[in-house]
């Protein structure tokens, strides 16, 4: 199934192995909120990671945090460590923009620009300065690559807003794979699309394992065992003075998660018995 | 249409709409009809009003009352192009000072560049200064503002003087004191709508431009404002109303001159400005011809609200 472990053999650096983003005892606040409690985990490069868990157990927190668009969250502020390769991203010198670069995201809801199809995949390569000789194959190769070009390709021109939910989520997955980021954070790309969409898109993924690494959050079990090869299950538990936080329970190749889960509440979470 | 008749069947299992509420539907609908329909009616009376009263002078005067100088109670010669220049080169004034600064103000306002505590009562007293009279606004500008550009006058007339909109030296009351009060008065509306048009704007646009790598300004300017711009142009437009219309502070300001001059440091005048001065003691033709200068100014505002309409139109993003 995996493939793409054959792709990584001719990439031997040393480099190639390390981790692209570990996190040391990461605890995420808004205000006073403790979000999500004492996560270290490392994310593998080239590989696609599932995050699963119940609703509000702070998986798209977590997530938010690797390419640090939680900034735009006033309250928002975290203890502990979060490491891409050896960068400290929180620390002072750390440029966010710079770091939403190289690190692009897929939203949980479709957000694309109030401006033409092919102006929201244009924006990305625009506004990051890429060299681009043709804009149009750009443009076609992202729309293709998201499984979208077939039913737009006759209307470059039309407001993204006009899709279908389903278009716009693909659109935007196209928008955030245009500018080629070394990491691809997806919030539940594939929450509003039919299952063949959602098929095309697993395609796209496990083709990107081959230069990317990708990060996935997923409510659906399946998707997880189809694509990802590292799963991470979070829960969330209530703590002394009734608030609920989110943790990370279990976390490892995804075969052992499903099939020999260590704890109980993943064992019951990943079999759909979960209470 | 009648109410469905029950039916019997047990199938029928959502019930019909009682017939009270259908006419409580209806007579809303009727009433709110009314409403708009009075408002319209209310407009179109007053242009009629209006053009009945300019009637002698249209008669009189046709077309040509827009493009000559005279105002002339005397020998009853009248043209408005003065009022009519100044009417619009005001208002251009106060529209090319207040745009940057309303809209720069509401950028600055909706970001959070501010903590909200300082920023709150900083975008309402920008909101407090619509609600200054506007006779205020026109002693101030007597007793401030114009000595205040007396130097600024000035310089402009020793370095531009070759060009026509500064070839007058600044004497005090006239078109500059007169656009920079109308800067002031209508940039509270243009920062307001426009800031509430920011605000607005869902989150998730922000996140997307930011995600993708953007900095704020990129989303600023190339997300935000394009996806508020018809808020942005409407306030303006808005804003470029009431400075066609300003009369009290521009009374005070621009010092009244009938004679056509293009700089805008001379005194000038405005149609609204000279309707006010003039109508108490004006009789027969004149108050034809201050009528028609009326309906001149209306038909202006007119074409600036029909044009951001278009405006809006085209650059409507949603
Ligand atoms: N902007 C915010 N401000 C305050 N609290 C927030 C914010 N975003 C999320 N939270 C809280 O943090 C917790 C985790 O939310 P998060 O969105 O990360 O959950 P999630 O695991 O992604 O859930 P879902 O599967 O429903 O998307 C929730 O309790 C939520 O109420
Ligand atoms: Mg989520």
């Amino acid at each position: 199934m995996n493939s793409s472990h054959t792709a990584e053999s001719n990439a031997q650096d040393q480099k190639s192995k390390e981790p692209v983003f570990r996190t040391e005892d990461l605890n995420i606040y808004y205000g006073d909120f403790l979000a999500v409690r004492g996560v270290s985990m490392e994310i593998q490069p080239r590989k696609i990671t599932a995050f699963i868990g119940p609703s509000g157990c702070g998986k798209s927190t977590l997530l938010r945090c690797f390419n640090r668009l939680n900034d735009l969250i006033p309250s928002f502020h975290l203890k502990g460590k979060a490491y891409y390769h050896d960068q400290d991203l929180f620390a002072d010198d750390v440029d966010p923009v710079a770091v939403r670069r190289r690190i692009g995201m897929v939203f949980q809801q479709p957000n694309p620009f109030p401006k033409s199809i092919y102006n929201n995949i244009a924006y990305g390569a625009r506004v990051t300065g890429m060299q681009i000789d043709d804009m149009d194959e750009l443009v076609e190769k992202s729309l293709r690559q998201a499984a979208l070009w077939d039913e737009v390709k006759d209307k470059l021109g039309a407001n993204g807003l006009s899709l279908s939910g389903g278009q716009q989520q693909r659109l935007c997955i196209a928008r955030a794979i245009s500018t080629t980021p070394d990491v691809i954070l997806m919030d539940e790309p594939c929450s509003s699309l039919d299952p063949i969409s959602t098929l095309k898109v697993e395609d796209l993924l496990q083709e990107l394992t081959n230069d990317y690494t990708i990060v996935i959050v997923t409510h659906n079990m399946q998707q997880a065992t189809r694509v990802a090869d590292e799963t991470a299950f979070f829960n969330a538990e209530a703590s002394d003075d009734g608030k609920r936080y989110g943790f990370l329970v279990e976390y490892g190749p995804t075969e052992r998660i499903f099939s020999q889960p260590q704890e109980e509440s993943t064992q019951r979470y990943v079999s759909g018995r979960f209470g | 249409m009648t109410a469905p008749a029950y039916n019997d069947s047990s199938q029928a299992a959502i019930p019909a709409r009682s017939g009270q509420s259908k006419w409580l539907d209806r007579g809303f609908r009727i009433v709110t009809q009314g409403f708009a329909l009075a408002v319209a009616a209310v407009l179109v009376i007053i242009g009629i009003q209006v053009t009945i009263n300019a009637w002698p002078a249209i008669r009189e005067f046709g077309l040509s009352f827009i493009y000559t100088s005279a105002w002339n109670p005397v020998e009853s010669v009248y043209g408005a192009l003065p009022m009519i220049y100044g009417t619009l080169v005001s208002s251009f004034i106060a529209l090319l000072l207040a745009f940057p600064l309303g809209v720069g103000t509401a950028i600055f306002l909706s970001e959070d560049f501010l903590p909200a505590k300082i920023r709150t009562p900083l975008a309402f007293m920008v909101e407090l200064l619509a609600a200054i009279p506007s006779v205020v606004y026109g002693l101030w500008g007597i007793y401030v503002l114009i000595p205040f550009l007396k130097p600024i006058g000035g310089w402009l007339h020793d370095t531009l003087g070759w060009f026509p909109l500064f070839r007058t030296d600044y004497i005090g009351p006239g078109m500059l004191p007169a656009g920079i009060i109308l800067t002031v008065m209508i940039l509270p509306v243009i920062t307001a709508i426009s800031r509430d048009s920011l605000t607005s704007l869902p989150p998730s646009l922000r996140q997307a431009s930011m995600g993708m790598g953007a900095t704020r300004w990129t989303t600023i300017f190339r997300v935000l404002i394009p996806a508020g711009i018809s808020g942005i142009i409407g306030g303006t437009m808005l804003a470029l109303g009431r400075a066609l219309g300003e009369t009290m502070a521009v009374t005070l300001l621009i010092g009244n001159s009938n004679n056509f001059n293009i700089s805008i440091l001379a005194p000038a005048n405005t149609i609204a400005s000279l309707m006010a001065n003039q109508f108490a003691e004006a009789s027969g033709l004149q108050v034809a011809a201050l009528m028609y200068a009326g309906l001149v100014l209306f038909l202006m505002t007119l074409i600036v609200n029909v044009l951001a309409e278009l405006i809006i139109r085209k650059l409507k993003p949603y």
